[in-house]
């Protein structure tokens, strides 16, 4: 009897201590989770700082110039007495080259992932996506680089243009920076089509091609619609390559050979020489936040696509 | 004789006449004419070819830029020019301190960037449910992948070289480059922890071990090769950024190597931009602006293809 109940208190004695122990365990196990959800934010925390120190360092502008006169002023003299702050042909530069780049990418990237997801054998596959890849690697300034030395020389002889470096030239450049941007996020989407679709369509008598065309793309829209916009995006945000080869003239681009200056080439090149927290640095900073609008707008957008039209299977997007 | 009777009768009563018409019938609902059908393969066909052309496109895109820094830049490239400074502002010599200075800021983004990117992926692989705060968050990773070089590039300017008064320095171009690569580490760690299956964490669970343990003595070792991948790609981004570093890290020429975190240096991305375009013999220079160049895209590409052989070797014994 004695023995037994000393047995009881032992035993509720290392039962305290387990549960003791247990807690310890939860409590440092929660205090783990909350370290690591602190550091999760710190993405978004740095979206946010970018945001402050943006608006931070060029709200200042508009104590001088109207919001209104910034974005549609014709004219961008920074360096001139009294000083034009006007970035209307900066925007339409930027939105000229983005648009020719596209109708360049658009086709290129879709088909390339088309031919990836439904033509190519695993094989050539596994040779092509590489390549894809690489292209997407490959350093802004190096592309711009080649546009400089290789392809304008080309296109100012075969066009006989005064100057290579232009419209057309910096879009081709941008073109195939965002071709690897629509290629993998397009084929990503494509392949997860579930096949009990595609052989519905093949089993009805439809051809490989009708079944492409009539199914799999419409399942996959939403998908390819989503990767053209953060192609797109990135072609709006490129930076080497307009500031290399798209000329730098500030005029609004009225043919497809005109040199032009889109926002990010005027932030690159004009921050060094603008005087510290004067109006020309407050206006580049201001052309800043109008370019991080247009991508932010063109991400969202596409990140809205992407889970409103969730698509048929499972993309991960 | 009309159809609808034949179609009412017994097939064995049906006359031989009636018969063979209603074959036809059947035969022109179901299978379409040879002409027809030659067409939509015609079709198919050379829609195929057009998917296929799309696709070379881009190989041969690829492979004229390669083809071109190649056979004008491998001239340049030397043992002088690799080991050693440049000298006469810049118009001969070699590329030495631009070759340390982006393995420097190179390094320095990845030692960033990477503990933050995984211990985000670990969040939210590992603890994260479903619902409005994950969704916040990886509007966050997708926005920040979005934003534009430069104005990371302004960011770094404002914050690290004006307010925190880094300066213009190895510490604030890494930092500025770190916060770019982070998504791209986000996105290869979450993958490569996505890969390792449920079982082993069950297992690790059912023998008692908690969540954290499970995490650090069993998923991360199963996930560390994908997440060094990850890294390989981040560094390579890393190296080959110009926009960036233009304001907060790289300078036209500095005449002694770097000593600490908080000096200026010379780096390969911009060091081609301001020979191609600000240099004093633009013309000149061509051949250190080609061998430049040469050298960053084996170093980049480099970088990328081992990622990408090591990737497709783990992919092979996972899947």
């Amino acid at each position: 009897m004695m023995s037994f109940a000393g047995t009881g208190q032992n035993q509720i004695k290392e039962m305290d201590e387990f549960a003791r122990k247990g807690r310890g365990r939860q409590r440092r196990e929660r205090a783990i989770r909350i370290f690591f959800f602190c550091i999760a934010l710190a993405s978004i925390t740095t979206l946010g700082l970018i945001v402050v120190f943006l608006f931070m360092e060029g709200l200042p502008i508009f104590a001088k110039v109207s919001v209104n006169d910034f974005i549609f002023g014709r004219y961008w003299y920074p360096t001139d007495e009294p000083p034009d702050f006007g970035i209307f042909a900066l925007i339409m530069a930027s939105l000229a080259v983005t648009t020719v780049a596209s109708v360049i990418s658009i086709p290129l990237g879709v088909l390339t992932a088309l031919y990836l997801a439904e033509v190519a054998s695993a094989r050539i596959r596994e040779l092509v996506k590489p390549i894809v890849e690489l292209l997407a690697a490959l350093p802004s300034v190096v592309i711009g680089f080649f546009g400089m030395v290789v392809v304008a020389p080309f296109l100012q002889e075969v066009f006989d243009l005064p100057t290579g470096l232009n419209l057309f030239n910096a879009s081709l450049m941008l073109a195939f920076m965002s071709i690897p941007t629509i290629c993998s996020i397009s084929e990503d989407a494509i392949f997860s089509v579930p096949t009990e679709l595609k052989e519905a369509s093949l089993a009805l008598g439809a051809t490989h091609l009708e079944t492409i065309v009539r199914v799999i793309v419409p399942a996959s829209i939403s998908g390819i619609a989503t990767a053209i916009i953060l192609g797109m995006s990135r072609a709006i945000g490129e930076t080497m390559v307009v500031l290399m080869v798209a000329g730098g003239a500030t005029l609004i681009p009225s043919s497809l050979f005109d040199p032009v200056r889109p926002m990010p080439a005027s932030i690159a090149a004009e921050m060094a020489e603008a005087p510290f927290r004067g109006d020309h640095y407050y206006a580049l900073f201001a052309t800043g936040i109008v370019l991080f609008i247009f991508t932010l707008l063109f991400n969202v957008v596409a990140d809205h696509i992407a889970h409103k039209y969730r698509q048929v299977g499972a993309a991960t997007l | 004789m009309n159809e609808s009777e034949t179609t009412l009768m017994e097939p064995g009563a049906m006359s031989s006449s009636a018969l063979k018409g209603a074959e036809k019938e059947q035969n022109d609902m179901i299978k379409p004419s040879h002409a027809r059908e030659r067409r939509r393969r015609v079709f198919q066909r050379s829609a195929f070819g057009l998917f296929r052309i799309a696709a070379a496109v881009n190989g041969t895109a690829l492979a004229i830029i390669i083809y071109f820094l190649v056979a004008r830049g491998w001239r340049a490239i030397n043992w002088t020019f690799l080991t050693q400074p440049p000298i006469d502002s810049m118009t001969k010599g070699g590329i030495l301190p631009c070759i340390i200075g982006t393995l420097c800021l190179s390094m320095g983004a990845i030692l960033v960037a990477l503990p933050i990117g995984v211990a985000s992926a670990i969040y939210l692989n590992e603890y994260a449910r479903p619902g409005r705060v994950l969704r916040v968050i990886r509007l966050g990773i997708n926005n920040l992948a979005g934003v534009p070089s430069i104005v990371f590039g302004l960011f770094g300017l404002a914050l690290f070289v004006v307010l925190l008064g880094f300066g213009v320095s190895i510490l604030s171009g890494a930092l500025t480059l770190g916060a770019m690569t982070l998504p791209v580490i986000i996105g290869a760690s979450e993958e490569a922890l996505r890969a390792v299956p449920d079982t082993y964490r069950e297992a690790s669970l059912g023998l008692g071990a908690t969540k954290w343990q499970t995490i650090y003595r069993v998923v991360l070792p199963a996930a560390l090769p994908g997440i060094l991948t990850g890294a390989i790609l981040g560094i390579g981004r890393a190296a080959g950024e110009t926009a960036p570093i233009m304001f907060t890290a790289a300078v036209f020429y500095s005449p002694s190597l770097p000593s600490s975190i908080f000096d200026e240096i010379m780096a390969l991305p911009y060091h081609i931009y301001v020979l191609a375009t600000a240099g004093t013999e633009i013309e000149a220079t061509r051949h250190l602006q080609y061998g430049t160049a040469l050298v960053l895209i084996v170093l980049v590409l480099g970088l990328n293809l081992v990622a990408i052989v090591y990737r497709a070797r783990l992919r092979r014994r996972l899947g």
